[in-house]
């Protein structure tokens, strides 16, 4: 999938992922793409309701590795 | 926009997590969040925080293991009585030092570094002025940006809000 900028939050714990990608949408476009790496097990699920609370596009969630990926569309 | 209102009133490295955690949280979901601290509480929006500490001493429910070693070494629960905890001179400052290890271990942020979030997102601080004049606290002993108010001031914004934690 097409991105327009990665934030690589491995190794980072609750909430920091959820923090580090507001502010990485904070410097995106409406419709830009971001890509989001993360290891906390939990982000699966904050990833979900961050999606669903900020209105912005979760297009797609996937474990791959011992690694989660995430694509998140600007609002 | 939703509003998270929050009381901290406790003073120690493990009880500061609960309010900075939400807070910067909330602000990320589009919340407008206060925290109103009051009595022990203002350890936490103080400028030095190296007085916050974390206590094992008559607290059951907080595991007690080493941050390093070998997995069969960190596996060990140290349970160790509190008349010997209460014995041993240094023994919170130890067992800060190892909270404090082992939440960098697991990529756990730092209070310093939540409050900051907090303070970017533009979470409102608000100090309790009667617990900062009963514990002898000067205004110059907080970060800047505080607004020192009473209970009332608190509920102006507390009754309008969607969410009131008390922590």
């Amino acid at each position: 999938m097409n991105f327009d900028k990665e934030l690589d939050a491995s190794g980072l714990n609750c909430p920091l992922p959820i923090l580090r990608t507001k502010k990485a949408l904070a410097e995106l476009g409406a419709g830009q793409v971001l890509k989001v790496v993360a290891t906390d097990p939990g982000s699966v699920k904050d990833m979900q309701a961050f999606a669903k609370q900020t209105g912005n596009e979760l297009l797609s969630s996937a474990e791959a590795g011992g690694k989660y990926q995430f694509f998140l569309k600007k609002k | 926009m939703k509003k998270l209102a929050i009381i901290a009133t406790k003073g120690t490295l493990d009880w500061a997590y609960p309010p900075y955690i939400l807070a910067s949280t909330a602000a990320a979901l589009g919340y407008e969040v206060q925290i109103f601290f009051t009595f022990y509480g203002l350890q936490l929006v103080r400028k030095d925080m190296s007085c916050l500490k974390v206590s094992p001493l008559g607290n059951p429910g907080m595991p007690m293991k080493m941050p390093f070693g070998p997995k069969w070494f960190r596996d060990i629960n140290w349970n160790i009585p509190n008349i010997i905890q209460a014995n041993i001179p240094g023994f919170e400052s130890l067992a800060t030092a190892l909270m404090k290890q082992t939440i960098a271990n697991n990529g756990v942020a730092t209070i310093p570094e939540l409050r900051e979030l907090c303070q970017e997102a533009e979470v409102k601080f608000l100090a309790c002025q009667m617990t900062v004049e009963l514990f002898g606290f000067e205004h110059s002993d907080f970060i800047d940006g505080i607004d020192y108010v009473g209970a009332a001031s608190f509920f102006e914004f507390a009754g309008e809000s969607d969410i009131c934690l008390y922590i």
